[in-house]
């Protein structure tokens, strides 16, 4: 027990807290420009679990990690279109069509998976760790820290890229604008719709690069329903972060945290409480992070509600 | 319909064909939609069949063939239909009040653990008695575990759709600790509880098949759900709150208080389908009790267009697709989660056709 606060156990949870956000940035990112464009997506975990495969399945037949991350944008894009069909052409509600995309993805990572690769037990070569210069020679944390694949770092890149294009751009403004009053966008000329198709696409194409992240850069094989949930805890992220892509960032740092907590927990001997304690901990943390912020007024106005055109 | 009867006679006849009309239309709303809508996802999943390399012709026959061969298989679709119905027809409820309780598989869990804690507890209780106690005890526990994600919506504004799922988790994560320990049966060698006492046993109806009464009692509770929802001022009070939270309050209606109620509801028929796979089943707790009835109870209650009757009828169909894919991967090795797929495109079906005519809580600009 004595080791639990040691600077080595401090560290590693610090570096484990990095890596196992990634796949809830890029999602709660990708839920940000949805929600912001008035597109609830609850669909995120069906499209991580399609990212997940189909990077998998694409980087074991061809070797390669990079087309492995193709496949899973390109399995992402599917899976956006075919929500931003039902939900902004067809406009069907968007917490349905959600569930089905969740259903869909659910069941069809796992058809193919015990169809192709379930007998073949092997896995893929993982994105290799690259080391910062100097950072990584930082005392204590650089190791752990700044001794990670590139898609961890590449967290970073987004959440910036994020923040310009939301904030610095006409097309940021234009996509905030149509969650809050798609009418003006459309009297202002634009198409309400194309914004939101938008939108939805790159939501699905992050969250599935951040399925893909769990079998190409975490751990080296798919397993059925390898997200656990972490689709679902990015919606939480979002809520919690107020729409901000920043703030996503840091939230979904926050529940990489009670991840990383839950794994090294569960490793320590002699421990008096359940394991199962541990488990459910990001779970338990989701809805007291909801407790927590209660709902201003800062939703995107309007969230979920389709737009007709009169 | 005082009208009718003092209008003159042409405009009767005009009136009754135009009902007739609408009756028309209506059934076709409510069954050729749904069928189609189910014809799509089969095709779609006999090209998926086709594309892995399955014959979707073979599979299907045999899955039907052996869905139906004899008494057994039929009263199995019937044992599994059971909590499908149940859930889907308390998942009615909660959507015609907007509330989306994903939550269902978490609230069997609930009624699973509490029927089994109760069903071991006593000694020498008659079956007229203890039955019903495991029963109630299940409904309460899926109605409380429900109600959390009431309160948390009441009093923090938490979004159901994401407390409903984390307590999904939390109670299966819960329901695997407690066989693990404190109600682990000791003497086996696997994580379950010990046997429910004999006389909480749920009687079987059609021996040697293992159907129980659970059926029957669902049947029941899906009329009695369909005459309050519609035919009742509570079950009005229910629909208007989903449909407009501001007219009701202007109604004078509480809206929490309904949210409360239709949480309940459903939370109460997702934690009887636990207690009734325990006490008319399995009769033990397992780790993986239920293999995602509370999510399949989703597409139910959508299929029929949140109609409690409606729900006996999508409940007995999944019940058939659930029973025929488990037969196809034992006699065709196809996965069985294809079931899932076909769910999903049932529902994505379902709202293409306009069937599930949803109207958003705030209106649309």
């Amino acid at each position: 027990m004595e080791d639990l606060a040691t600077l080595g156990f401090i560290a590693t949870t610090l570096g484990a807290t990095w890596r196992l956000a990634t796949p809830l940035i890029f999602a709660a990112i990708g839920e940000v420009f949805s929600e912001r464009a008035g597109v609830l997506n609850i669909g995120l975990e069906g499209v991580m679990l399609m990212g997940a495969f189909f990077g998998f399945a694409a980087a074991f037949t061809s070797g390669s990690i990079m087309l492995g991350l193709l496949a899973a944008i390109a399995a992402g894009l599917a899976m956006g279109l075919l929500f931003a069909v039902f939900t902004i052409t067809v406009k069907a509600d968007q917490i349905v069509v959600g569930a089905a995309i969740n259903l869909i993805g659910l069941g069809l990572t796992a058809f193919l998976f015990r169809t192709y690769f379930v007998s073949t037990g092997k896995g893929v070569e993982i994105a290799r760790p690259i080391a910062v210069p100097w950072l990584v020679d930082l005392p204590l944390v650089g190791e752990a820290l700044f001794r990670q694949n590139a898609l961890v770092y590449s967290t970073v890149l987004v959440a910036l890229l994020a923040v310009f294009v939301l904030y610095k751009t006409s097309f940021g403004l234009t996509l905030r604008a149509v969650g809050e009053h798609p009418k003006a966008v459309d009297v202002a000329g634009r198409s309400v719709a194309l914004y939101r198709y938008g939108a939805v696409l790159i939501c699905c194409s992050l969250t599935a690069f951040g399925g893909a992240f769990l079998t190409l850069g975490h751990s080296n094989q798919f397993v059925e329903g390898i997200t656990s949930g972490r689709g679902f805890i990015a919606l939480a992220v979002v809520v919690f972060a107020r729409w901000s892509p920043t703030g996503a960032f840091f939230v979904a740092l926050l529940f990489g945290l009670f991840y990383s907590l839950q794994l090294q927990l569960q490793a320590q001997p002699g421990l008096l409480v359940p394991y199962q304690l541990f488990q459910a901990l990001p779970y338990i943390m989701t809805i007291l992070a909801l407790m927590l912020v209660r709902n201003k007024g800062d939703t995107p106005a309007m969230l979920g509600v389709p737009f007709r055109k009169s | 319909m005082a009208n009718i009867e003092s209008g003159p006679p042409v405009a009767v006849a005009a009136e009754q064909f135009k009902q007739g009309g609408r009756l028309a239309s209506r059934m076709v709303a409510s069954v050729a939609l749904p069928a189609a809508a189910v014809l799509v996802a089969l095709i779609c999943g006999a090209v998926l069949l086709a594309a892995s390399g399955f014959n979707p012709w073979d599979v299907f026959t045999v899955m039907l063939a052996g869905v139906f061969q004899d008494m057994r298989s039929i009263a199995e679709v019937l044992l599994k239909a059971t909590p499908l119905i149940l859930i889907g027809v308390g998942l009615c409820v909660a959507f015609r009040c907007s509330i989306w309780n994903i939550g269902a598989e978490g609230q069997l869990y609930a009624g699973a653990v509490a029927a089994t804690a109760v069903g071991v507890a006593f000694d020498g209780l008659t079956a007229w008695v203890y039955v019903p106690l495991v029963i109630v005890a299940g409904a309460l526990a899926g109605a409380a575990w429900a109600a959390i994600a009431g309160l948390l919506k009441i009093y923090f504004r938490a979004s159901e759709i994401v407390t409903t799922i984390m307590l999904n988790y939390i109670a299966i994560i819960s329901t695997s600790y407690l066989v693990t320990g404190p109600l682990r049966d000791a003497a086996a060698a696997y994580p379950q509880s010990a046997r429910l006492v004999k006389e909480a046993w749920m009687p079987r109806i059609l021996p040697p098949t293992r159907l129980h009464v659970g059926i029957l009692i669902a049947l029941m509770l899906a009329v009695a759900v369909y005459v309050f929802l519609f035919r009742s001022s509570k079950g009005f009070a229910v629909r208007v709150v989903g449909i407009s939270p501001h007219a009701a309050r202007y109604a004078g209606m509480s809206v929490s208080r309904n949210i409360m109620l239709a949480i309940c509801i459903s939370g109460a028929m997702a934690g009887l389908a636990g207690a009734f796979e325990i006490a008319g089943v399995t009769r033990r707790l397992y780790q993986n009790i239920s293999p995602g009835y509370g999510f399949e109870g989703i597409a139910v209650a959508l299929l029929a267009n949140n109609n409690p009757i409606g729900a006996i009828f999508s409940g007995v169909l999944f019940a058939v697709l659930r029973s025929g894919s488990e037969l196809m991967q034992i006699t065709a090795q196809v996965p069985q989660v294809l079931v899932s797929v076909i769910q999903g495109i049932v529902i994505l079906s379902v709202v293409g056709f306009g069937v599930y005519r949803y109207r958003a809580v705030r209106p649309s600009e």
